[in-house]
């Protein structure tokens, strides 16, 4: 099967019913997508497919063969990082930042679709699991990315 | 930023004198010439908490674990302030409990938990830091033929007034190494601080925003296998018989194993086919006696508890409670309750290990080295100087990854002993992490008060009636207590780190120890979590009954407990507790002392349809003597009212047929940035002798808060956690 992933194309040999995280993981080897509950209630495994946040416990990666996968290693434009990467530095969001990988994918998906979110927005829109309890971080964070240019 | 251990073990070079008296762990004599230690890197070591590289770059060690809290970078502000370096070249490196055994145990201990990371350390790495500074000096000086006196430091660089000469740091640091560590060694006055007590970044942020912090579930090795193990659903059960011919021939399976009396592990090359072949390996448990158990057998023992006439005494500050009781003008009753919980730690527990009969070593995520060292060294079989163990970055551990018996530690060892020479990563799946936790233990309380007829509070009893964490972790610390858990009291204790904070003419504080088959463990905050609910919703009871504020009330009691009333007043002046809330909105405050911090929340809720509760605002208060790093302590602060809000309204593990009914986050709910309140953190440090602790004391006053609150906003007081219980939400 094959997976475009952050740009790079992977040939792996799995069974097809394998949750694509699994298969980032693994089989190419991208350990910056997180496991947190395997059945997408914590967001630990979000990656974006097309563009799209999906959590990536719960596809599988049957379903993401032909799609353009990326995970957290491949949000940076080369050693751009990207401006909720950027924003996270400035805030000095994580903690642990075991879920961060995830949540800063959700959040860059977000802004993708909605440049200036509102707390609401942000409300409705990020639904992943903290267990430090970065949140109150996260907003200020998020806010500053959509500021960024 | 960070060396964060590699995958290769690395060796310190220890000289030929420091091995003289404690283990040889195999490590090289030292090239570069006698007497001097060295860092992985061949750097010279000035004192055991410092090196310095040739470009002037400060190699920090800490040996406390970093588990989100920040204790790397506060304790690396300490050694810094006192070292007078560059902190923009500063790196943090790790030194293992071998390396620490080898050199009779140089970096002392590494146990982080009890919020105890910053507060008992400071002392001993600060003049670690002063007794390197001074070394530089003395070797700059010496090389200058100069008083070491007229010499100055700032930011690694040394300067001789008179004369205007400068050196480095790098540059001294191989005469430093030689020089003798100075025994008296003065440290600086707080007030003078520069990089300590600053808002400082943390040191460890960049890898985490771009997937290259490695965590022990990430670690990767040549020729690594990985195990997916399941222990007996009923806590105490054992393997009777499974099936691996019906698995073996899976993609992937290596091999089927059996794990000590209880588990039983697939190895296969990736985790997901070793979890895809476990679910299906027929396994028969023997799970004994202790599958009757369940969460309402527990609680009936424990209600018995409640009335019990043996308990210990846990604080009896004066006078006769039971006559002052049977006296007084009102008697006020109420019972509590608190449930199992689990830590639930973003990382399920994980473990890497790689066995030979000469050599066993653990890659893995521990908040006590030290604890670990000993785990490996038992389950192995091997002696100290074959065993190593290389913490990694924690995803999260709160307590859940402290040293217990039967865990994952030794689960690791165990499988990858059944595969000499293959490291081995063990990892849980979410569903054997919520099977096999470490719980917050469970408690049951009642509170009766008496009050005068001027309604003050004349006589307390508090009867605690649950679980003791310490008899199933410490036994020997119970044992020398007489059968006592001192820890059940931490918040309400006669005297100490957790000592209660008010004045009661006639005061029992006791506990009905009341363990159970479930094992118990220390849970962010342990047992305050309890404590100040029960104590401080039941004050706000006490203060209704008789007629008064609920603030006006409680600090009546506290005029011998300054430091407690210093957070209290701040929360109440900044939530504005004397003026009206806004209309549709309700306060409710509380405040405890523990680990040796003093920490007060005020909130505002509101509640729609009677149950759909909002947290608008806490107002968080902390005098912990000092602040090391107060951007970090925000941080905490509000981070552990996400811990504390999310136990209180929704987590509970229930017990049925023996076992732990909740499998996932679907069924152990956690709160979302939509619920977070907006927090507002005092920090108020007022000195003195003693340094309080941080990642945990907050945790322990947002609930009773919230609930006093609740009870002001729909006149229903609410006993037992979680609120979910209750129909009640969080929006």
């Amino acid at each position: 099967m094959r997976l475009t992933i952050n740009g790079k194309s992977h040939e792996v040999d799995v069974d097809p019913t394998t949750p694509l995280l699994w298969v980032i993981r693994e089989q190419v080897g991208l350990t910056g997508t997180k496991y947190g509950c395997g059945i997408a209630q914590c967001g630990a495994c979000t990656v974006h497919m097309n563009g799209l946040p999906v959590r990536s416990c719960s596809i599988p990666v049957s379903a993401a063969s032909g799609a353009k996968i990326t995970t957290i290693e491949g949000l940076a434009s080369g050693k751009t990082l990207h401006k909720v990467q950027k924003a996270w530095i400035d805030h000095d969001v994580p903690q642990c930042g075991y879920c961060q990988s995830g949540m800063i994918m959700a959040v860059a998906a977000l802004l993708r679709t909605n440049p200036k979110p509102s707390d609401a927005d942000i409300d409705a829109a990020i639904t992943n699991i903290c267990r430090c309890g970065t949140f109150q971080q996260v907003r200020e964070a998020i806010h500053a990315a959509a500021k960024a240019a | 930023m960070t060396a964060m251990p590699k995958f290769t073990r690395r060796s310190f070079l220890v000289s030929s004198a420091a091995l003289g008296g404690g283990l040889a762990l195999g490590l090289r004599l030292p090239p570069f010439g006698p007497g001097v230690v060295r860092a992985a890197d061949g750097s010279p070591e000035i004192t055991v908490w410092v090196a310095i590289r040739p470009d002037n770059t400060t190699l920090i060690r800490a040996v406390r674990a970093e588990m989100g809290q920040g204790t790397i970078t506060g304790l690396g502000q300490l050694i810094a302030e006192e070292l007078d370096c560059d902190w923009s070249k500063v790196e943090i490196e790790y030194p293992t409990p071998g390396q620490s055994v080898a050199r009779k145990r140089a970096w002392g201990d590494f146990s982080t938990g009890g919020s105890r990371g910053v507060r008992q350390s400071n002392e001993y790495v600060r003049k670690g830091g002063a007794a390197a500074r001074m070394m530089l000096v003395q070797a700059a000086a010496n090389e200058w033929k100069v008083p070491a006196s007229e010499c100055t430091t700032s930011a690694s660089v040394i300067t001789h007034k008179p004369s205007g000469r400068r050196t480095t740091y790098g540059k001294v640091a191989e005469a430093a190494a030689r020089l003798e560590q100075p025994k008296d060694v003065p440290l600086k006055d707080p007030k003078t601080w520069k990089i300590a007590g600053k808002p400082l970044k943390r040191l460890d942020t960049a890898k985490k925003v771009n997937g290259t912090m490695v965590y022990g579930m990430d670690l990767k090795m040549p020729g690594m296998l990985n195990a997916a193990i399941k222990d007996c659903p009923v806590f105490g059960g054992k393997v009777k018989s499974f099936d691996a011919a019906r698995v073996s021939g899976m993609r992937g399976v290596k091999k089927v194993v059996q794990v000590g009396d209880s588990g039983v592990a697939v190895i296969a090359d990736t985790w997901w086919n070793a979890k895809t072949a476990l679910e299906q390996l027929p396994i028969v448990w023997d799970e004994g006696e202790n599958a009757k158990v369940s969460s309402a057998s527990i609680a009936e023992i424990l209600k018995a508890g409640l009335d019990a006439e043996q308990a210990f005494v846990g604080n009896q500050a004066g006078g006769d409670v039971k006559t002052a009781l049977a006296d007084a003008a009102k008697r006020i009753e109420a019972v509590y309750a608190y449930p199992y919980q689990n830590h639930a730690c973003m990382e399920p527990m994980n473990a890497t290990v790689r066995y030979t009969p000469e050599r066993c070593e653990l890659w893995g995520p521990t908040q006590n080295g030290e604890g670990t060292f000993a785990q490996v060294l038992e389950a192995s079989g091997l002696a100290a100087d074959k065993v190593d163990v290389h913490n990694v970055m924690l995803g999260g551990g709160f307590g859940r990854r402290g040293t217990y018996p039967d865990d994952y530690v030794r689960q690791a060892v165990l499988i990858a002993k059944q595969m000499p020479g293959t490291p081995v990563k063990m990892i849980w799946s979410r569903e054997e992490d919520m099977a096999h936790g470490k719980y917050h233990p469970v408690m049951q309380c009642k509170l009766v008060g008496g009050l005068d007829a001027s309604g003050n509070l004349a006589a307390l009893h508090m009867r605690l009636s649950g679980q003791s964490i310490l008899a199933s972790v410490r036994p020997e610390v119970v044992q020398a207590q007489k059968g006592r858990d001192p820890l059940s009291f931490q918040g309400v204790f006669e005297s100490g780190e957790h000592s209660f904070s008010y004045t009661v003419p006639n005061l029992l504080i006791d506990h009905a120890m009341r363990n159970t088959h479930v094992p118990p463990g220390f849970w962010r905050g342990v047992n305050i979590n309890q404590n100040a609910l029960f104590i401080e919703c039941f004050m706000d009871e006490l203060a209704e009954a008789a007629g008064q504020d609920a603030l006006e009330f409680r600090r009546k009691l506290m005029a011998k407990h300054p430091r407690n009333l210093g957070v209290l007043n701040a929360v109440a002046e900044r939530i504005g507790w004397s003026r009206p809330a806004p209309s549709g909105v309700y306060r409710g405050l509380a405040h405890l002392h523990c680990f040796d911090s003093f920490v007060a929340a005020a909130c505002e809720i509101s509640v729609k349809d009677g149950n759909k509760v909002k947290v608008h605002r806490i107002v968080a208060a902390t005098d912990p003597g000092y602040a090391v790093n107060p951007a970090q302590i925000e941080r905490q602060v509000a981070g552990s009212f996400v811990y504390g809000l999310s136990a209180l309204f929704f987590q509970e593990c229930t017990v049925k047929d023996g076992r732990i009914e909740q499998t996932n986050f679907h069924q152990y709910n956690s709160m979302r940035i939509a619920q977070m309140p907006k927090v507002e953190t005092i920090l108020m440090p007022t000195g003195g002798t003693v340094w309080g602790g941080i990642g945990e004391p907050t945790i322990c006053v947002a609930a009773p808060a919230v609930l006093n609150a609740f009870y002001r906003a729909t006149g229903k007081r609410i006993r037992s956690v979680p609120l979910k219980n209750h129909g009640i939400e969080l929006v």
